[in-house]
């Protein structure tokens, strides 16, 4: 699986380190670091939305901090 | 609105905004040779002794506005019709001489190079002096002059700059650290550094509006410290009005730095930093002894840059900072994978216009990516608070990081030669070829005390506080 955060400055500001240490979290914790690819870009291009972008697999997401232990259980563990 | 400190840069900013401006309409061929009279139209001169000679010169900008001459290495270069030929006679008595009796200048000078002529006058026997300027400091009347030219000046450190067959100013390429103190001190403008403005231009064409591949935006700290006409959000809307994807803060690239090498210092003991391209160039060519001692980390704008360019293989980063030392370490091999281009704050500036951005009635966009500490690299003193603060985040109680902030090459000079004596009081060299860091560095549009102040205030709003937290919101 292909996960991308965006770490650009808009959703940094709204939480993007918070995210990105939750998820490498929950990958290190679930032993997930060899099928799944963690990575961060500056921008999704979707500024607009009012939480953390963040892409898996092509599609896209928009997250608060605290939503993500939830995203990961219904997108990630869910599917495996 | 004031974008400029100086005649100068305005003039070199008129050239690189129409060249710019011609390459965005894919018009430069046939426009390259009326720019010159578009800068300066009419018959009365208002700079030189006529029109013809401005132009001439103004040719030379727009060819240094392209790229400047190929066939030499040095991205700072003399435009040699500019140079004024300097008187550079060094210490000289002049009329003001009353012929006193103290004789003070005589007793002061150590190689007996002062005497009277008939009319009690004092004389300096050239072949004794050594310009040493204690004379000059004893009289009471100030009738000795010092006659140095402003570039040689400005380059009494490093020694690159001397006078050719011609009386114009040369500069010696193995000896030049690009730094740039001699484009600001020339009155006559003769010094310019390179641009890449048409490489940048045409990596943002060739993006097609980011589809072919992302072009990044990689700003220096300074950045909050000019534009001072705008707001900073502003300018950040305009990068982005330009056609770069997004705007990313080299100030992240710092606090990455700062994190491996506080724990280099740790391990090594003894470390000078590497972020400064004309630092590091100056111990290369004068300490090579002392090479060893240089941080292994690359320079924070292509830390950041390698990160980008890990996660997003087919980007394109254009780094736009205060610096004309940044042309030349992208250019290096460890460099060049990761930065395409190199672009300063006038150059910016040029950009703008030639797209007529009206920047001041643009939204605010944001701009954070980095902490406190990786934003004050910007200013002198700012990355020695920076590796004190990372080696406290590792939590090495036995430790104590002791910098050492050189603020300008001489600065520098004077700690690499106490270091190469073991006689460093310290054991981290922070070096700045620039006075004040980087807020004063060779391409910036205002300089002043202010800068420092503006980044320091800029630096405070950073949303993340330590360095450690800065790194860890990277994937
Ligand atoms: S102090 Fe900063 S601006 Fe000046 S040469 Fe070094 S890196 Fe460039
Ligand atoms: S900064 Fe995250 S989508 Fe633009």
């Amino acid at each position: 699986m292909k996960l991308v955060v965006c770490v650009g400055s808009s959703c940094h500001l709204r939480g993007s380190r918070q995210v990105v240490e939750r998820l490498r979290k929950l990958i290190e914790e679930n032993k997930l670091e060899d099928s799944i690819e963690f990575s961060g870009i500056f921008c999704l291009n979707r500024c607009q939305a009012d939480r953390v972008s963040v892409k898996l697999d092509g599609k896209y997401f928009s997250l608060l901090p605290e939503e993500v232990d939830s995203f990961f259980q219904d997108e990630i563990m869910s599917k495996k | 609105m004031r974008k400029f400190d100086t005649k100068i840069q305005y003039l070199q900013y008129r050239a690189m905004t129409e060249v710019s401006r011609a390459a965005w309409n894919n018009t430069l061929q046939e426009e390259i040779l009326d720019i010159p009279r578009r800068i300066v139209p009419g018959n009365i001169p208002t700079m030189r002794c006529c029109v013809y000679k401005e132009r001439a010169i103004l040719a030379e900008r727009v060819k240094l506005a392209m790229g400047g001459d190929k066939s030499n290495p040095n991205v700072i270069e003399v435009i040699k019709i500019a140079c004024d030929e300097c008187p550079a006679s060094g210490y000289e008595v002049t009329d003001s001489c009353r012929g006193c009796l103290a004789h003070r200048c005589q007793e002061v000078c150590k190689k007996d190079a002062i005497t009277f002529d008939s009319k009690q006058k004092a004389q300096i026997d050239k072949t004794k002096c050594i310009d040493c300027g204690l004379c000059a400091k004893v009289c009471p009347y100030n009738a000795i002059q010092n006659h140095t030219r402003p570039c040689e000046n400005a380059c009494s450190t490093v020694k690159a700059i001397s006078m050719d067959e011609s009386m114009a100013a040369d500069i010696d390429g193995d000896k030049c650290i690009a730094c740039g103190a001699c484009i600001y001190q020339c009155p006559f403008g003769a010094i310019m550094s390179k641009s890449y403005l048409l490489e940048a231009i045409d990596i943002i064409k060739s993006s097609q509006n980011n589809t072919k591949y992302r072009v990044y935006a990689i700003v220096a700290p300074a950045i909050a410290s000019q534009f001072k006409y705008a707001k900073l959000g502003q300018v950040i809307s305009g990068i982005k009005a330009l056609g770069f994807h997004t705007v990313v803060e080299a100030a992240l690239g710092a606090d990455m730095v700062s994190a491996s090498e506080a724990k280099e210092l740790i391990e090594k003991g003894i470390l000078t930093s590497s972020c400064c391209p004309a630092f590091v160039d100056y111990v290369h060519k004068n300490f090579p002894k002392l090479v060893d001692y240089v941080s292994h980390n690359l320079s924070p704008m292509a830390t950041i840059a390698k990160y980008i360019k890990e996660n997003d293989p087919t980007a394109k980063n254009i780094f736009i900072g205060p610096c004309t030392a940044k042309k030349v370490e992208f250019q290096k091999p460890e460099v060049a994978p990761y930065i395409d281009c190199v672009l300063t704050f006038e150059e910016l500036q040029a950009l703008f216009d030639s797209k007529d951005l009206d920047i001041v009635n643009m939204e605010e966009d944001l701009l954070d990516n980095a902490s406190y500490f990786g934003r004050i690299f910007a200013r002198s003193g700012g990355l020695s608070d920076a590796i004190v603060q990372g080696v406290k985040e590792i939590g090495d109680a036995d430790f104590v990081a002791e910098p050492v902030p050189c603020n300008g090459i001489a600065e520098c000079r004077r700690a690499l030669l106490m270091l190469s004596r073991n006689a460093l009081k310290g054991n981290l060299i922070e070096g700045m070829a620039c006075e004040g860091g980087c807020v004063g560095g060779a391409g910036i549009l205002t300089r002043g005390d202010k800068n420092k102040a503006d980044v320091d205030k800029h630096s405070k709003i950073a949303q993340e506080k330590t360095i450690t937290e800065s790194v860890s919101q990277l994937p």
